[in-house]
């Protein structure tokens, strides 16, 4: 299995995780242990077995459609760190 | 050199249901911001998703109609990137498993051709909030009202060739969605929205030349400008000796350009994998033939039938079939007015024009289809001419009744026995003795374009009930006597 740091870096910044030198280092050590067990996989046959979405055998419930929620953006809002006419304000986007 | 244009669309349609694909939030257009906008929809934790099943039915029924292949089982995922107005920091989509496969549209190109544009596939998904840029002292508002409005994708083949085939596969699909009732295809309100991934590679090259995808384009008009401009951008980028980059580009429409959004190599790495939160879907026999049952007669197929059955030309059958509530319109008058040549005359004149200047769309219309009918059947019997019945159709427009109610109540049924219409006639020759005399010395090719005073004598004599025909036939002979 290759994988290195530098994957690593690349999967904290694409997770926006601030990682450090050392954290990547042993990170690596780590995952590539997981890796190689999960390798170990490679050695069963499994063609004609279908891919795996869900580890419960059940299938998707659904929902009718209508209106259950109300109004509670008051409640919602009262822990965001800033709101103005009724809109979560951030730190700004430039595109 | 010689240049082949390629396209592929991708479109992001909204299913109008009444709530949200995974929540129960309600999906109205133009809410206060964020009061539409529940826990699921605001990615807290401890809450799940469930999913809309009108939103599966929606999905099924476009699959069926483009006769594509419907996913038994269909899985969700999550594709996972940063932005302010996607809470969660992943959208949920479907990627291996779409609920709808590959299936095909037919469109007919300006010179009348018809071409086959693939469907490669269609998901469904769950749009994201709004980001208001305006100033909020130098932050940016989010309303996530929007964020969990159901969509579905529906991915084309790179099949077209120019900017207005690309045009006329999307106005294509516009009709096919808004026919099913699957979306109200609302292009103001970001219903409807296009991508466009164009590519240019030398004339009979096969393989594809490296694409720009251009975002977010919300009208037809737009979706042609910009992909000239794209088109025009690449190949002079070529043929100055540069490449071709794969990037994201926006148009913008107020300087008709396409521009880089400043592209991230690792952008476009959304590192799906199937979402836990949610069950793969499956569809049985008995859903499947529900969704097959509730699709209405398709517009191509309408089209057809209306020019065969009905003996409209093809132009008139085009024009009706334009959307399924003016078909519907169409067909209940001229089913109830028993003339067909009359109801398509009449639908695409008086009525449509009175729409226009009312600025109304045709199911805010105050004239029923049936009343409609109702006007031509009198029309087509002759109890009216053309001229009242516009008299009528105005009072039907201001909410007098059918068109028999106003017909007895204003006295506008036609003279057409032929007793009452010789008094009137003999009457009008009596009192115009000085050009009687002129019309009879004139010359014989003379003589019809004056026969126009004595009729109109007449026709105001009975308030315009005199049956014209007849008035004519009367006049002509008297007058040569």
């Amino acid at each position: 299995m290759s994988f290195d740091q530098s994957e690593v870096e690349k999967i904290a910044h694409l997770a926006r995780l601030a990682v450090s030198d050392d954290e990547a280092k042993h990170l690596t050590t780590d995952l590539l242990r997981i890796l190689d067990l999960v390798a170990v996989m490679d050695e069963v046959d499994a063609s004609g077995v279908a891919a795996m979405a869900h580890p419960l055998h059940m299938t998707q419930r659904l929902r009718v459609d209508e209106v259950t929620e109300t109004d509670q953006r008051e409640q919602y809002q009262q822990i965001a760190p800033a709101t103005e006419d009724g809109l979560y304000l951030v730190p700004r986007v430039i595109e | 050199m010689q240049w082949e244009t390629v396209i592929g669309l991708e479109i992001h349609t909204q299913l109008s249901t009444i709530s949200k694909i995974f929540s129960g939030a309600s999906t109205a257009f133009g809410a206060e911001p964020n009061s539409q906008a529940c826990l699921v929809d605001l990615g807290m934790p401890g809450v799940l998703p469930v999913l809309n099943v009108e939103a599966v039915r929606k999905a099924v029924i476009f699959g069926t109609a483009i006769g594509a292949e419907i996913g038994r089982r269909s899985v969700f995922d999550r594709k996972n990137y940063f932005y302010p107005d996607l809470p969660k920091g992943y959208q949920i989509s479907q990627l291996e498993f779409p609920i709808v496969g590959p299936g095909e549209v037919e469109i007919t190109l300006e010179n009348g051709e018809s071409r086959m544009i693939g469907v490669t596939r269609a998901h469904l998904e769950e749009d994201a909030g709004k980001s208001l840029h305006e100033d909020f002292h130098g932050m940016t508002g989010i309303d996530l009202n929007r964020a969990g409005t159901p969509l579905l994708e529906i991915v084309s083949e790179p099949d077209m060739r120019s900017a207005v085939e690309a045009v006329i596969y999307a106005k294509k699909i516009h009709q096919i969605v808004r026919y099913l009732g699957v979306s109200d295809g609302n292009m103001q309100e970001g219903s409807f929205r296009c991508d466009a991934n164009v590519s240019v590679r030398p004339l009979g090259q096969q393989e594809l030349g490296t694409r720009a995808e251009l975002k977010n384009i919300n009208s037809f008009r737009f979706l042609e400008r910009a992909i000239n401009f794209e088109v025009e951008r690449q190949i002079e980028l070529i043929e100055e000796g540069g490449r071709v980059v794969q990037e994201t580009r926006l148009y913008d429409s107020d300087k008709d350009e396409t521009r880089s959004m400043r592209s991230k190599e690792e952008a476009n790495d959304y590192r799906y994998f199937p979402d836990p939160d949610l069950l793969p879907i499956e569809l049985d026999d008995a859903f499947i033939e529900d969704a097959v049952a509730a699709l209405p007669e398709m517009p191509d197929v309408r089209r057809a039938r209306f020019e065969s059955d009905l003996g409209l030309s093809n132009q008139d059958a085009a024009t009706v079939t334009s959307s399924r509530e003016l078909a519907d319109y169409f067909e209940t008058a001229a089913t109830i007015g028993g003339d067909t040549r009359l109801a398509v005359n009449w639908v695409m004149g008086e009525f449509s024009a009175a729409l226009n200047k009312a600025g109304l769309d045709i199911t805010n219309s105050p004239v029923s289809a049936e009343h409609f009918g109702g006007l031509i059947k009198r029309m087509a019997d002759n109890t009216i001419s053309g001229k009242i019945a516009k008299e009528v159709f105005e009072a039907m427009w201001s909410g007098d009744g059918s068109a028999d109610e106003i017909i007895e109540a204003k006295g506008l049924k036609q003279i057409t026995d032929s007793g009452a219409i010789e008094a009137i006639v003999d009457e009008v020759i009596a009192n115009s003795v000085p050009q009687v005399e002129n019309y009879r010395q004139a010359d014989a090719e003379k003589q019809p374009k004056m026969l126009g005073y004595f009729v109109g004598q007449v026709m105001k004599a009975s308030k315009g009930k005199a049956n014209p025909q007849q008035v004519n036939a009367l006049l002509r002979e008297k007058l040569s006597g």
